[in-house]
């Protein structure tokens, strides 16, 4: 060993007594943790290319496995956290950036988890969801501000074009290179099976998916990859994306060994090439070029689609969403500080953008105060986690939520956060053909279809419980929300009042 | 403790209403009388009326009824509203010291004409002029409350039992071809005179018995139209969303009344009627934050009519009854009996149902 050695950061304990060396751990591990000793009929392992996925443990037949945290400490310091430390060794062994997947996972404060719900009591009574009638169902788009009529006096009942949800939850941006074929086809059966939709990410969407277009988010991003007339005919709305909420700022890299085959033809790049997307879309500098854009796409689509812009939540959202609001789009998308990512520098995640409730609640005020808001419609996203989470949003003032970490573990994931190793033992975050087949895309749509139709249940419990029998109802209704332990700055800019008051 | 507007206070109550469809005149203690049976719905702290024709000789002009803390309010108001409006007649509301109702606060009403070229440099059309005028008023103005603004018509409410409330403003004085009335059973209110229904702008006014509990989403919404929910009331916002839908939108009532009490999805899904399922279609997507849930059933009284809806899911009671040229309606048949023991047709519409009862062309004044 040397100094440029940093002790593991997990043990994988093997119980001897239980364990029958049937080698399923070293089969399930693409990590090569796990190795038979074929001399002595035992299993052994090396835990430094342990990531902590939990495959091993989940498929261990006599539950012989678990993975701990080590013990082996540094001298404790208050300041120099072990964490801190070891990315310093780290990055003076390699000279590079780090690394890192998924949402932020450090200890800021979580507005979901400080914000409560509120319920009837006498005055006005709760309604039962097994007895009545519970409206789930919300229409995205741009609503006109004044009703016309023909010369007979008839409504003119035409609309903006609109997305219709049957509940107020889409599955959010995951490319196909990002996450595996077989992973977009489970979030596409899933999204069709629950009529809400799914996003295709920047990596273009592979032939065999036209078929649920209907129930397809097509994505515009600075790479342009995959982007051409069939593929934006063929999503039900399109989505321009400037910026993602684990890297506000920030390009994509997905390195040319990932570049082969389908992925390579679904994005229209040479195999083996890299495919970079760039920090800012190169023909977007400024917002009148983004309008620009946004007319390109629907006179390319025959104003048929609404367009989405997805920004991530930075220090100026509220007045960068006022310019989207009135750049043509139909639909703003924002991306929260906790949103995952197959891959971003640890830094940018950690310490750039915003808490994805501070975004939404100063947004949904100002477009209100510039009484705009019903021009487009609010979809957030970066981190919802269950339905208490997304009854806190609309009532804050969102139309609907992105969520993508959430269906991600539905479909098997374990938050190791290493998806840019492109290993990922569960089939989701990899293009290697014999972990991609790990995930059955029905048995994967199933779960997701499972989920949802849990959190349907729970946020129809909770309107129920508030008297309120329909989701519009409910969209903005910040009196239903009060707050625990916030400040009166945060409880301003939530909008909302402290419990108690 | 915190008072209405400063904090939102759900309550219970009792409603009713009369109108003759021919236009005949009824005084005010018919109206009255209905709200004695459900004394009870009420619990002293908000009663109040609308009456509808009931200033023939100032038809032309603007009543604003108002309340004054002070009577320097009153002159720094009346200023005010000297550089908007032409004022014909000034004068106190005419009442009665009862025992009943105490601490009244200085009750005073104005004719008034909106000046044109005020408006005009505005580029405000008269009517959206008058109710900005009176948002104005009742936002800005500490101890200024107008709480009736419409042509022909009038509000009248106080602290206390309906029925009091109306010998209080001598209501048998009055003659209106319809008529609203409202008891309130506040939960928790030091009692504010402003806060009693019914709530008016314009020509529009609105009695109501529930608790809405959409009402911050609605008021979220209609408060980007130039609407000011000062009182944080059910209807307060109500009457917004009314003045909204049917002046500024033009919506038909049956329409608004869509909007506001929106029939379920699977309801339209179910309509044969292709081209009514496309437009309940397209009211509800093109208003989804006016949609009202919760219990509520209202009366709404405009020039001409009365139209009375419950919610969707008919959470509130709501009775209508006929007899002759008049149509009753109220929160228990007890009322409508009151008013005639003879009534005939007495129904309970179904949630969302509205009922619109319109005075023939021509037939009010």
């Amino acid at each position: 060993m040397s100094i440029e050695f940093i002790y593991p950061e997990f043990e994988v304990i093997r119980n001897e007594n239980r364990c029958i060396s049937c080698r399923a751990c070293e089969r399930q591990c693409a990590n090569d943790a796990h190795s038979y000793d074929k001399k002595h009929n035992i299993m052994r392992c090396d835990e430094s290319k342990c990531v902590n996925c939990q495959r091993c443990v989940s498929f261990c037949p006599t539950k012989a496995l678990k993975i701990v945290k080590s013990d082996c400490t540094l001298r404790e310091n208050a300041n120099w956290s072990t964490q801190t430390i070891k990315e310093i060794y780290r990055q003076a062994n390699s000279g590079g950036v780090l690394l890192s997947s998924m949402g932020n996972p450090n200890p800021l404060p979580v507005y979901w988890d400080k914000i409560l719900i509120n319920a009837s009591q006498v005055t006005n009574p709760s309604i039962d969801p097994l007895r009545e009638p519970m409206e789930t169902r919300v229409f995205l788009g741009k609503k006109p501000s004044k009703v016309q009529r023909s010369k007979d006096g008839k409504l003119d009942c035409t609309l903006p074009p609109q997305l219709e949800l049957s509940m107020p939850v889409m599955f959010s941006a995951m490319s196909y290179g990002s996450i595996s074929y077989n992973a977009h086809k489970s979030l596409a059966l899933a999204a069709t099976e629950l009529g809400i939709l799914y996003n295709t990410g920047e990596g273009g969407l592979h032939e065999d998916f036209y078929c649920y277009g209907e129930n397809t988010v097509v994505q515009v991003a600075s790479g342009r990859f995959g982007v051409h007339a069939d593929y934006l005919e063929a999503g039900a709305a399109i989505e321009i994306k400037i910026g993602q909420g684990a890297k506000p700022g920030i390009g994509g890299h997905l390195p040319g060994a990932k570049i082969a085959g389908d992925i390579s033809r679904t994005r229209m790049i040479p195999e083996g090439s890299d495919a970079i997307s760039p920090a800012p879309h190169h023909d977007i500098y400024s917002i009148e070029d983004l309008r620009q854009l946004v007319f390109s796409l629907k006179e390319a689509t025959e104003y048929k689609k609404p367009v989405i812009v997805k920004v991530a939540a930075v220090h100026n959202i509220a007045a960068i969403a006022s310019g989207i609001a009135r750049s043509g789009a139909d639909i703003i998308a924002i991306d929260g500080f906790r949103g995952g990512t197959g891959a971003a520098p640890t830094r940018i995640r950690d310490h750039v953008g915003i808490p994805i409730e501070l975004a939404l609640a100063a947004v949904d005020q100002r477009l209100r105060d510039e009484g705009i808001r019903n021009h487009v419609s609010l979809v957030v996203g970066g981190s919802i986690r269950s339905a208490a989470d997304v009854v806190k949003a609309i009532a804050l003032g969102a139309d609907a939520c992105y969520v993508a970490t959430a269906a991600l573990l539905a479909l098997g994931c374990h938050l190791c956060r290493t998806c840019q190793s492109g290993k990922c033992n569960w089939g989701i975050a990899t293009q290697r053909p014999e972990l991609v087949k790990r995930l059955n895309p029905e048995a994967g749509s199933k779960r997701l279809i499972h989920l949802m139709t849990a959190w349907k249940h729970e946020i129809k419990e909770f309107m129920g419980g508030m008297g309120i029998n329909s989701v519009e109802a409910l969209r903005g209704n910040r009196l239903m929300l009060r707050g625990i332990g916030l400040t009166e700055k945060e409880l301003e800019i939530l909008g909302i009042s402290h419990a108690g008051e | 403790m915190k008072i209405e507007g400063q904090v939102r206070i759900p309550s219970g109550c009792a409603i009713s209403a009369v109108i003759s469809k021919d236009g005949n005149k009824m005084s005010g203690e018919m109206i009255i009388n209905s709200m004695k049976p459900m004394h009870d719905r009420s619990n002293g702290l908000g009663g109040g009326f609308a009456g509808y024709g009931i200033y023939p000789e100032y038809k032309d002009f603007y009543a604003f009824h108002m309340f004054f803390d002070s009577r320097d309010t009153r002159k720094k108001c009346e200023a005010f509203l000297k550089e908007r409006f032409e004022i014909i007649q000034s004068e106190i509301i005419p009442t009665r010291k009862i025992p009943e109702v105490t601490d009244e606060p200085i009750i005073w009403r104005y004719f008034a004409a909106p000046l044109k070229s005020v408006h005009a440099s505005l580029q405000l059309k008269e009517k959206e002029f008058v109710a900005k005028t009176v948002m104005k008023i009742n936002a800005e103005m500490p101890g200024v409350y107008v709480f009736s603004s419409g042509k022909n018509m009038g509000a009248f409410k106080a602290v206390g039992f309906p029925e009091d409330v109306g010998v209080f403003y001598k209501l048998e004085e009055y003659e209106g071809y319809s008529w609203t009335a409202h008891g309130r059973y506040p939960t928790n209110t030091p009692g504010w005179w402003g806060g009693a229904h019914p709530f008016t702008l314009l020509d529009y006014s609105v009695v109501h018995n529930g608790e809405i509990s959409s009402y911050d989403a609605n008021r979220r919404f209609i408060e980007m139209f130039g609407y000011q929910c000062t009182l944080r009331t059910d209807t307060e916002v109500i009457t917004y969303i009314m003045d909204y839908l049917l002046r500024v939108q033009g919506l038909t009532l049956g329409e608004a009344a869509s909007v506001i009490a929106a029939p379920f999805w699977s309801t339209i899904a179910a309509k044969t009627d292709l081209e009514d399922q496309k437009k309940h279609t397209y009211l509800r997507t093109m208003f989804p934050s006016l949609l009202i849930t919760g219990p509520f059933s209202i009366v709404l009284g405009f020039e001409g009519g009365l139209m009375a809806l419950n919610d969707r899911l008919k959470l509130r009671s709501m009775v209508v009854g006929e007899k002759d040229d008049k149509v009753f309606i109220a929160s228990e048949e007890a009322a409508i009996r009151t008013m005639e023991p003879n009534a005939e047709n007495i129904w309970s519409p179904a949630g969302g149902e509205p009922v619109i009862v319109q005075v023939k062309e021509g037939a009010f004044s």
